[in-house]
C-alpha cells in the first residue's frame, strides 16, 4: 500500500464547499429564533451620556433591548486579555475593562453600545436606529505613534501605555554596535490591515430553559477556548452545561480565534427571552470590529561587520493594540515577534524595545503570522539595505550569515532543532534563474519599466507551543492538543480533533495521517472538530499549530491503538504481542504469518465473542472497544523557513508596481498533502503581496474608519497576480513525531519584505508599504526620474 | 433595506405615470440597490424599467450610434455595431467594474447617477452625446452638471444615449486599485469638426479639458501634450490619489489615449 504521508489526496471537505452545501452558521435556523441587530458608536471616543431605548422599544416586533447598563448589573464579565506581559520596570501589562456592552464610554468607531432584538432582522435595524445615545465627544487618538503622547483613553493607564516589554541583552549589542564597521538604520511602517475572511462573523445564542442547557453557534477556530471564556471569565454559563458549536467557517486569519463581544452578549441574551437570538455581521461591521492586524512603527539598527557578517540587532517598536487588549494582543507584538527578529541569521547580540499603546481604533490582535510577518519584515528589509551598502549581492549576504549548524540556539529565545538554509536558498536561485535578472532588466527597461528583485529568506516559529514554557511566560492556557481515534465496530473510524478547520483542509490531512498509520482507507475515516459536546477539549487552529500539535496528538492516539490491536490480535493468534507486527492495517505474528486485520480486531474489540464459543477474543485485563485520546504537548516550537524571491515591474509614469515573477522554496518539514500545502502557500503569498502593495486600514483624525468597505479597502485580485513557482526543500522538524513545521502563514510572512525589497530595488528609494502607485511615483519623483536604461 | 413598493412598467409612458412621490428608476440597480441596502437612501416605489422593449436595442447610422438605455454594459461590450463604429466605446464597457456589474449595470443608469468617477458619462462628453429622454433630447455638454447631479428632471426618464461616430478616439483609465472605479479615466475624440477631450474621476464631476483639446487639435499627437501643464487646483485629492497626481495622471492617461486612437 502506498504511504498516504506526502500523497496530493483530495480534499474530502471540497464537495461540500464547491457545491454551496456548506453548512455555515448563517445557515443556521432555529425555531422561535430571533434577530440581534448591535448599536453601536459612531465616535471613536466619546463618553456615554445617556442611552434612550424609549422610542426602540416601542417599535413593531421588538422583543428586548439591553444596553451597557444591563450587562452591568447582571455582573457579566468583559472579554479578557489571554497573556500576561510583565514591563521591563517589573509591573505586570495595564489593560482596561472591556465589557461586552460599554456602559459609561465608547473607544473606537463601532464599539457596542446596545443590542436590539426582534423578530426579524429588519425590524431589529429599523429600532436600533430609534435608539437615541447621547454622547460627549472626545478627541479621538488614532496615530500609533502619538499614541504615548496624547490623552490617557483609559482612567489609570498612564500614556496609554499597555507595556513597555524587552528582551535581549543590551549591554552585549551596544559592546556589539560600538565595535561594528558600519551600523545600518532604518524606519519602518507595519501597515495595518483588516482580515477580511470571506464569512462574516455571526452567531446564535439558544438556550434551553428546561435542561438549563446553552449552546451557541460561532464563526470560531477555537470553540473550546470561547466556551472557556465565556464560561470562566464572562460568567455566562457553567462550562459543563455550555455548549460551543463552530460548523463550517469560512476563513478565520486569525480574525476568529477569539471570543467577541456579540457571542457573549447573543449567549447571555438568549438565557434572558428564553430564545434563539441570531446576529450575522453585515461586511461593514466586520471591518469596523472584526480585529485587525499588524500597525508597527519600528525603528530598526544592523551591527555589521566589513565582511558582511551581522554582529548586533537593536530594534525599538511601538505597537497599536487598539481600543482595548483582545486576547491574544498582548502576545501577538511580544513573545510571537521579539524572538523572531534574528531572522534565521546568526546574530550574536540583540535587543528590542515593545511599547504597545491604546488608541481610539477597533482591537489589533493576530493576523496570519502574527508578530512573524512584522519580525521579518524588519530583518529582511534591513539585511537587504545592509547587503546594499557594502555592496555585496544578496544572496552571497544572507547565506553569509545564515545558520548553519542545529540545533541552534538563538541569542534571544528558540532553540531551532533543524533546517538548511543554503539549500532553500540555492534551489530558489536556481527556480527564479537569479543568474539571468540582469536580461530581463533590460528588457523590462525596453518597456519603460523600471524592474527591481527582492529576496526574503525567512524563518517563523509555528506548533504553538510546550505548555509549561508559554505558561511560564503569561499565557493563560497550555497549548497542547487532543485527538480521539474511535474506530467503530464495523471497522471505519471516527477522529475527533481539538483542531478546527476553517479553510485548511484537515478532514483530509488528518485523514490521511490516521489512514497512513492504521492501514484504513480513506474514504473510512471521517474527522471530526468544532463542537465542544464531540471530542476531547482542544486549543484550536492558529499559529502554524494544527499539523505538528494537533496532527501529532491524532499520530499518538493511532499508535495507541495499535498498541491495544497488537495485544488482541497475539490472543487471537496464539502468540505474544511482542511477536506481532502491524503493517498496513494488517497485524501479522512473525512465526506463523497468520494475520488478523485491524477491522477484524476493531468488530472483535466491540463484540467480543461468538456463538458456540465462550473464549473471549480479548487478552484478561483487555477492556472492550476500540478508542484511545491523546493530548499532545509539544516539546518545543517548530521552525519552518524558506526563500522567496520576488520580481516586480515599476511603470514610471504612473509608479504602479505588478508583481512578475515570484518563486518560492520552503521547508516545511514533513509534508502530508503537497496539494493543500500550495494552496496555503498561494493563499499566504497573496496576502502578503495583499499587504506589501494593496491592503491599508485607514483611519481619519477624528478616528472614522475610512477604509471600511470595498471601495476604498483594496483586496488583491487574481489580476494582481503572476503565476507563483512553488518548491520544498526538507528537513524534519525533531520536536514533533510527524516531523511537520506547518505552513499555513509561510507566504504571509516571506512574500511583504520579498515584493518591498524588490520594489526598492527597482526605484532605487525607500517607500512604506502598501507601495500604492502613487507613493512609488511620488518616490521616484522626489528621487529624481530615474531613466530606464535598455 | 426598508420596505419599498415594487411596480414594473412595460412603456415609456408607463413609467413616468407610474413615477410618483419617493420613486426612484430601477434598472440595472448597481448604485440604487446598495444605497438602499444600506440605508443611504430610502423610496417609497421603484418602479422596474427592464421590461421596456423601446430601451434596448443598438442601432447605427453613418454619423451616430445610439444605444438603448436599459443596455448593459456586457450588451455594448459585445455588441458589433459599437465594435465596429466607436471600438473604444466597447474597450470602455468592457472595463466598468466586474463581470457580475457588467452583467447587470445600465448605460442609462450609469448616466443618470452621475457618479464622478463612474466611465461612460466622459464617453458622452467626447463623443458629442445626445440624451434622448421621455421628454427632450438634451446635449451630453448641457447634461452632467455637477457631482451625481444631472439635468434629468423629476420622473424624466433616459431613453437612448446617441453618440457621434468619431474619426478616431480611444479612452485610457487608471483605475482605483480597490473599487476599479476611475482614479482618472481619459476620453479622447478625433471628431468630423473638433477634437474633445473628457476626463472623469479627478474632479467633482465629468469635464472637458479645453487646454488638452487645444494642444490636440493643433497637432493630434501625444508629443503634443508633452508640454501641458495640467493644474491640480479643482482636483479631487482622497485616501488614493492627492489632486497632484491626478493632474500628473491626467497628462500621462491623455498621452496613452492618443498614443492608442
Amino acid at each position: 500500500m502506498a504511504s498516504l504521508i506526502g500523497s496530493k489526496v483530495e480534499r474530502k471537505e471540497d464537495k461540500k464547499f464547491l457545491t454551496g452545501k456548506g453548512r455555515y452558521t448563517a445557515d443556521i435556523n432555529l425555531a422561535h429564533q430571533t434577530y440581534a441587530y448591535f448599536v453601536r458608536s459612531t465616535h471613536a471616543r466619546a463618553k456615554i451620556t445617556n442611552v434612550d431605548i424609549s422610542k426602540a422599544k416601542k417599535a413593531p416586533g421588538v422583543i428586548k433591548i439591553f444596553t451597557g447598563d444591563d450587562i452591568a448589573r447582571e455582573k457579566i464579565g468583559g472579554l479578557i486579555a489571554g497573556w500576561k506581559i510583565v514591563s521591563q520596570d517589573g509591573k505586570d501589562m495595564k489593560v482596561p475593562n472591556h465589557p461586552p456592552l460599554a456602559k459609561d464610554s465608547v473607544n473606537y468607531v463601532g464599539d457596542h453600545i446596545a443590542v436590539v432584538i426582534a423578530e426579524s432582522l429588519e425590524e431589529a435595524r429599523n429600532a436600533a436606529e430609534l435608539v437615541n445615545v447621547s454622547y460627549k465627544i472626545l478627541k479621538a487618538i488614532v496615530d500609533t505613534g502619538n499614541a504615548m503622547q496624547s490623552d490617557t483613553i483609559h482612567e489609570g493607564i498612564d500614556n496609554n501605555l499597555c507595556f513597555d516589554f524587552i528582551l535581549g541583552d543590551k549591554k552585549k549589542t551596544e559592546e556589539s554596535f560600538s565595535t561594528a564597521d558600519k551600523i545600518i538604520k532604518l524606519d519602518l511602517r507595519n501597515n495595518r490591515l483588516i482580515p477580511n475572511a470571506m464569512e462574516p462573523r455571526a452567531c446564535i445564542g439558544d438556550y434551553n430553559s428546561s435542561s438549563d442547557e446553552l449552546t451557541l453557534y460561532t464563526t470560531s477556530q477555537n470553540p473550546h477556548l470561547s466556551r472557556l471564556v465565556l464560561s470562566a471569565f464572562g460568567g455566562i454559563h457553567p462550562e459543563h452545561k455550555f455548549r460551543v458549536v463552530a460548523p463550517d467557517v469560512g476563513g478565520g486569519f486569525g480574525s476568529k480565534i477569539y471570543a467577541y463581544a456579540e457571542d457573549a452578549v447573543t449567549a447571555w441574551a438568549s438565557k434572558k427571552i428564553e430564545r434563539p437570538v441570531k446576529w450575522v455581521a453585515e461586511r461593514s461591521e466586520s471591518f469596523l470590529s472584526d480585529c485587525h492586524g499588524r500597525d508597527h512603527i519600528t525603528h530598526v539598527e544592523l551591527a555589521i561587520k566589513n565582511d558582511g557578517k551581522i554582529t548586533g540587532l537593536k530594534v525599538d517598536t511601538i505597537a497599536n493594540i487598539g481600543a482595548y487588549a483582545s486576547l491574544f494582543a498582548t502576545v501577538t507584538p511580544t513573545y510571537l515577534y521579539a524572538p523572531l527578529i534574528l531572522g534565521l541569521y546568526d546574530i550574536p547580540s540583540a535587543f528590542i524595545n515593545v511599547k504597545a499603546v491604546f488608541t481610539n481604533t477597533a482591537p489589533v490582535d493576530a493576523y496570519r503570522g502574527a508578530g512573524r510577518p512584522e519580525a521579518t519584515y524588519l530583518i529582511e528589509r534591513i539585511v537587504h539595505k545592509a547587503a546594499n551598502e557594502i555592496g555585496m549581492d544578496q544572496a552571497e549576504f544572507r547565506r553569509k550569515n545564515f545558520v548553519d549548524k542545529f540545533p541552534h540556539q538563538q541569542c534571544l529565545v528558540h532553540n531551532i532543532d533543524s533546517g538548511d538554509y543554503k539549500a532553500h536558498l540555492d534551489k530558489a536561485l536556481e527556480i527564479s534563474d537569479y543568474k539571468n535578472f540582469k536580461n530581463r532588466k533590460s528588457e523590462s527597461a525596453k518597456n519603460g519599466k523600471l524592474r527591481g528583485i527582492g529576496f526574503s529568506t525567512y524563518i517563523e516559529a509555528c506548533g504553538i507551543a510546550p505548555s509549561a514554557v508559554v505558561m511560564s511566560i503569561g499565557c493563560g492556557v497550555g497549548l497542547w492538543e487532543s485527538a480521539e481515534v474511535r474506530f467503530n465496530a464495523t471497522g471505519n473510524v471516527s477522529v475527533f480533533s481539538g483542531a478546527h478547520s476553517h479553510g485548511q483542509g484537515h478532514d483530509t490531512t488528518f485523514a490521511q495521517i490516521v489512514g497512513d498509520r492504521l492501514g484504513v482507507a480513506i474514504e473510512n475515516i471521517e474527522v471530526i472538530h468544532g463542537d465542544t459536546d464531540k471530542g476531547p477539549f482542544g486549543m484550536g487552529t492558529y499559529g502554524s499549530r494544527s499539523l505538528a500539535v494537533g496532527g501529532s496528538a491524532i499520530a499518538k492516539a493511532c499508535d495507541k491503538i495499535i498498541e491495544k490491536g497488537k495485544k488482541v490480535a497475539a490472543h487471537m493468534l496464539e502468540g505474544k504481542p511482542e511477536d506481532i507486527d502491524f503493517k498496513d492495517g494488517d497485524f501479522i505474528l512473525r512465526s506463523s504469518n497468520k494475520k488478523k486485520t485491524i477491522s477484524e480486531i476493531a468488530f472483535a474489540c466491540y463484540l467480543p465473542g461468538q456463538f458456540g464459543d465462550a473464549k473471549s477474543p480479548l487478552p484478561p485485563g483487555v477492556e472492550p472497544g476500540l478508542k484511545e485520546t491523546s493530548f499532545y504537548d509539544p516539546v518545543n516550537f517548530s521552525f519552518p523557513a524558506g526563500s522567496h524571491i520576488c520580481e516586480v515591474e515599476v511603470d514610471q509614469n504612473t509608479g504602479e508596481t505588478k508583481v512578475v515573477k515570484y518563486t518560492a522554496v520552503d521547508d516545511f518539514g514533513t509534508i502530508i498533502n503537497p496539494m493543500i500545502v500550495e494552496g496555503q502557500v498561494h493563499g499566504g503569498i497573496v496576502q502578503g503581496i495583499g499587504q506589501a502593495l494593496y491592503e491599508n486600514s485607514h483611519y481619519d483624525d477624528s478616528g472614522q474608519l475610512t477604509t471600511a468597505s470595498y471601495m476604498d479597502y483594496t483586496m488583491p485580485r487574481a489580476d494582481n497576480f503572476p503565476q507563483i513557482k512553488i518548491d520544498y526543500t526538507t528537513t524534519p522538524a525533531t520536536s514533533n513525531p510527524l516531523g511537520s513545521k506547518g505552513c499555513g502563514e509561510a507566504g504571509a510572512i516571506a512574500a511583504p519584505p520579498a515584493v518591498m525589497n524588490a520594489v526598492i530595488d527597482a526605484i532605487g528609494t525607500d517607500v512604506s508599504m502598501p507601495a500604492t502607485a502613487e507613493k512609488v511615483w511620488s518616490a521616484i519623483k522626489k528621487n529624481g526620474y530615474k531613466k530606464a536604461a535598455a | 433595506m426598508k420596505n419599498f413598493n415594487f411596480k414594473t412598467a412595460t412603456s415609456t409612458k408607463e413609467a413616468t405615470k407610474l413615477f410618483s412621490g419617493r420613486a426612484a428608476f430601477l434598472a440595472g440597480g448597481m448604485t440604487l440597490l446598495p444605497a438602499i441596502k444600506l440605508r443611504l437612501a430610502a423610496y417609497s416605489d421603484l418602479i422596474n424599467i427592464k421590461k421596456i422593449k423601446t430601451l434596448s436595442g443598438i442601432k447605427a447610422s453613418s454619423k451616430s450610434l445610439k444605444i438603448g438605455s436599459a443596455s448593459t454594459h456586457v450588451t455594448v461590450a459585445s455588441s458589433k455595431e459599437v465594435i465596429k463604429s466607436i471600438p473604444s466605446l466597447s474597450f470602455l464597457a468592457d472595463g466598468i467594474g466586474d463581470p457580475q456589474v457588467r452583467n447587470r449595470g445600465t448605460i442609462g443608469g450609469s448616466i443618470a447617477n452621475n457618479d464622478p468617477a463612474a466611465d461612460y458619462p466622459s464617453a458622452c462628453l467626447a463623443l458629442n452625446a445626445i440624451i434622448h429622454t421621455s421628454k427632450r433630447k438634451i446635449p451630453a455638454d448641457k447634461f452632467f452638471k455637477g457631482m451625481f447631479e444631472t439635468d434629468l428632471k423629476k420622473g424624466e426618464l433616459i431613453e437612448a444615449i446617441e453618440f457621434e461616430i468619431p474619426e478616431k478616439s480611444s479612452y485610457a483609465k487608471f483605475p482605483n486599485p480597490a473599487s476599479r472605479y476611475a482614479i482618472v479615466g481619459v476620453y479622447i475624440a478625433k471628431l468630423k469638426k473638433e477634437v474633445r477631450v473628457a476626463i472623469t474621476g479627478a474632479s467633482s464631476s465629468v469635464y472637458r479639458s479645453k487646454e488638452l483639446e487645444a494642444a490636440l487639435t493643433n497637432n493630434f499627437s501625444a508629443s503634443a501634450i508633452n508640454n501641458i501643464n495640467i493644474s491640480s487646483a479643482d482636483l479631487n485629492s482622497d485616501i488614493h490619489a492627492s489632486e497632484d497626481y491626478r493632474a500628473h495622471l491626467i497628462k500621462v492617461m491623455a498621452q496613452k489615449a492618443v498614443s492608442n486612437c
